[in-house]
């Protein structure tokens, strides 16, 4: 069930009334089975892999607060009985030869320890199996076709089949959730969810299943259960939500798809100039289907009165690729942070490495290496994450380079701030401001020509297009027509990219649909989101047996 | 608290660690200094903070953080 499908907005309608029709106990186990019927349509099999995660991840995360519970309980008896014993002793100092069994300091730390540990290993293994799924549905083709390579280059003629495993709509995404709450549930960030069902609700909750956001249990879980009224001004402030979303997608990202299309099948045809107008037009594509989808997303869910984190802080205005990494796919970096990159980073052998590099390196690379290192694993992992091929494996190392470049540079960015002094007017500011944000779409864009391409050789080789095919002069043919969109369509994407930057500078200092609020009366308001809807329906890229294009985002 | 304060400071030499109530929260420590600080504080105060503690509430203030590392000194 498609996001830009009217089976889906019928789907969402129907969910929505009857959500606020029924009587309100029944909210989450209608939400639940809404979330499941819009699984179903993915295809059965899809089912049996979320129940799979939800019911591994469920059991860890209620066997690891049954250990909790217990071992608190325990400490807090030995704490008692320590307390007794040692006024005890200090009514009767005899009283201390006279008991076999002292209860101390040390005895306690050594228990709970060792509950500790427990614990961790049912982590684990909750952990292990259920990113086993993942890593067989989604790895075992790559992992095979890697091997098959490798025995190509020794001359052995043994190929070893495919599996050929169709990856699950959004497996990724809802089993990184999934083993985010197992690990909280852990570190004592909340109690496990007893409830299966309504543990299973966290994991299926229909609008983010598809592309994220990646929720954590303590955000989500706050509003997720809570019986709602029904409220006009929150179904429509999600339903604005939702009509902008779908005019990013529509009007924009599918518009512009045919172009880029055109160009990256047939790259022998598109050099120079064209790679450069690749990189610009799937920056724009990219941004606006997955924001799109966003809006779509936390539009539904607050429809339904259920707030879920905002997955994105306008990163393109962002100075350099760390700030746009973390203004980009947001609660994608968050989870990278604080589930593989902190742990890794305070393991006991990096703090070691650390110790070792401090004392034999200079001090400044001293420290850096560990942060390097971890920073790697993390960037190796963020671009797997994104698709098991090399392209997405060397387009996530690319990003961790160009950050570790600008970190070594920054000594030379001070003496650069020191000679010159982008500050001293308004004009100088805002001049170097459009630089760095300039800089940083560029270089962005030029990374995810490792998306388009999908293949590390042939990305160089058109990217290396850029300087040698020296042919911008097709800009002032007909070139660019020949595209698969027309002069009317560069108007309408031209007009529709505008609207975008406009109402992206006017939520830089709050949201706008705030704005919107207080100062436009409803009837303005309301005539507003009808013209857009009305955009949406005549400028939209439908037409004869159109068929929307699916997110990108969907097939990770 | 003292020689916290110094490491803060060899991080970013231009922040006031005694009055700053936001320094996760207001984008001053990003998850490299983060780490950078975790290590110093390992070799200075004999305390790991593990993942588990790095949550922006414990390392917003200079006193938020002190007040970790003597908890888990008392731990020790």
């Amino acid at each position: 069930m498609h996001f830009a499908s009217y089976i889906f907005i019928g789907f969402v309608l129907a969910l929505v009334t009857l959500y606020y029709v029924l009587p309100k106990k029944t909210q989450w186990p209608l939400l639940l089975l809404g979330s499941y019927v819009f699984y179903y349509y993915a295809g059965w099999k899809c089912l049996l892999y979320i129940l799979a995660v939800t019911v591994i991840t469920y059991v860890a995360g209620l066997l690891i607060s049954k250990n909790k519970m217990q071992a608190d309980a325990k400490i807090a008896d030995m704490k008692a009985r320590e307390k007794a014993r040692s006024q005890l002793v200090k009514d009767d100092p005899t009283f201390a030869e006279s008991t076999e069994e002292p209860v101390d300091k040390t005895a306690r730390k050594l228990y709970k320890e060792k509950q500790k540990k427990k614990r961790r290993h049912i982590m684990a293994v909750g952990i292990i199996l259920a990113l086993l799924i993942l890593a067989v549905v989604k790895y075992t083709d790559f992992t095979i076709h890697n091997i098959n390579s490798i025995l190509s280059v020794f001359k052995i003629s043994k190929r070893i089949s495919f599996l050929n495993i169709a990856l699950p709509m959004g497996l990724s995404f809802y089993t990184f959730q999934a083993v985010g709450y197992v690990i909280d549930v852990y570190r004592d960030r909340h109690e496990a969810q007893k409830n299966f069902f309504k543990y299973a609700l966290f994991v299926s909750f229909f609008p983010q299943l598809v592309q994220g956001p990646i929720s954590r249990y303590g955000d989500l879980s706050r509003e997720l259960y809570t019986p709602h009224d029904f409220s006009g001004r929150v179904v429509a402030r999600g339903l604005e939500r939702v009509i902008w979303g779908f005019f990013k997608k529509l009007v924009i990202a599918d518009r512009i798809l045919p172009a880029v299309k055109v160009m990256i099948e047939t790259p022998e045809n598109y050099k120079g100039m064209f790679v450069f107008m690749v990189m610009m037009f799937y920056a724009l594509e990219l941004y606006a289907d997955f924001t799109g989808g966003i809006d779509i997303t936390i539009g539904i869910a607050e429809m339904l009165a259920i707030p879920v984190k905002e997955n994105f802080e306008r990163p393109f205005f962002s100075k350099n690729i760390a700030e746009y990494w973390r203004r980009w796919h947001i609660t994608m970096g968050t989870w990278f942070t604080d589930y593989i990159f902190y742990p890794i980073s305070v393991s006991g052998p990096m703090l070691k490495l650390s110790k070792w590099s401090r004392k034999h390196l200079p001090e400044k690379m001293g420290k850096r290496v560990p942060v390097y290192l971890a920073s790697f694993v993390v960037w190796f992992a963020t671009g797997i994450w994104h698709g098991a091929s090399w392209n997405f494996i060397v387009w996530g190392l690319g990003n961790f380079v160009v950050i570790m470049i600008s970190q070594e540079l920054e000594p030379l960015y001070a003496k650069f701030h020191k000679k010159v002094n982008t500050e001293r007017n308004a004009l100088t500011s805002t001049s170097y401001k459009t630089f760095q944000v300039g800089r940083t779409v560029l270089l962005m864009s030029a990374l995810r020509l490792f998306d388009c391409y999908r293949d590390v050789p042939m990305t160089f080789k058109m990217f290396g297009t850029l300087f040698t095919t020296w042919n911008w002069n097709l800009l002032s043919s007909n070139a660019m027509l020949q595209l698969g969109i027309n002069r009317a369509d560069y108007v309408i994407l031209g007009i529709g990219t505008l609207v975008l930057i406009i109402v992206s500078i006017i939520g830089r200092s709050g949201s706008v649909r705030d704005k919107m609020e207080k100062k436009l009366p409803m009837p303005l308001r309301w005539g507003a989101f009808t013209i857009l809807v009305m955009i949406i329906l005549v400028f939209g890229a439908y037409g004869e047996g159109y068929d929307a294009a699916q997110f990108i985002y969907n097939q990770f | 608290m003292d020689e916290l304060i110094e490491i803060l400071q060899e991080i970013h030499p231009d922040v006031d660690y005694e009055t700053a109530t936001n320094l996760v929260d207001g984008k001053i420590l990003d998850s490299f200094d983060i780490i950078s600080l975790v290590s110093e504080i390992a070799d200075r105060f004999d305390v790991v903070v593990s993942a588990e503690y790095m949550i922006p509430e414990n390392f917003n203030s200079a006193q938020a953080l002190w007040s970790l590392i003597e908890k888990l000194q008392d731990e020790e």
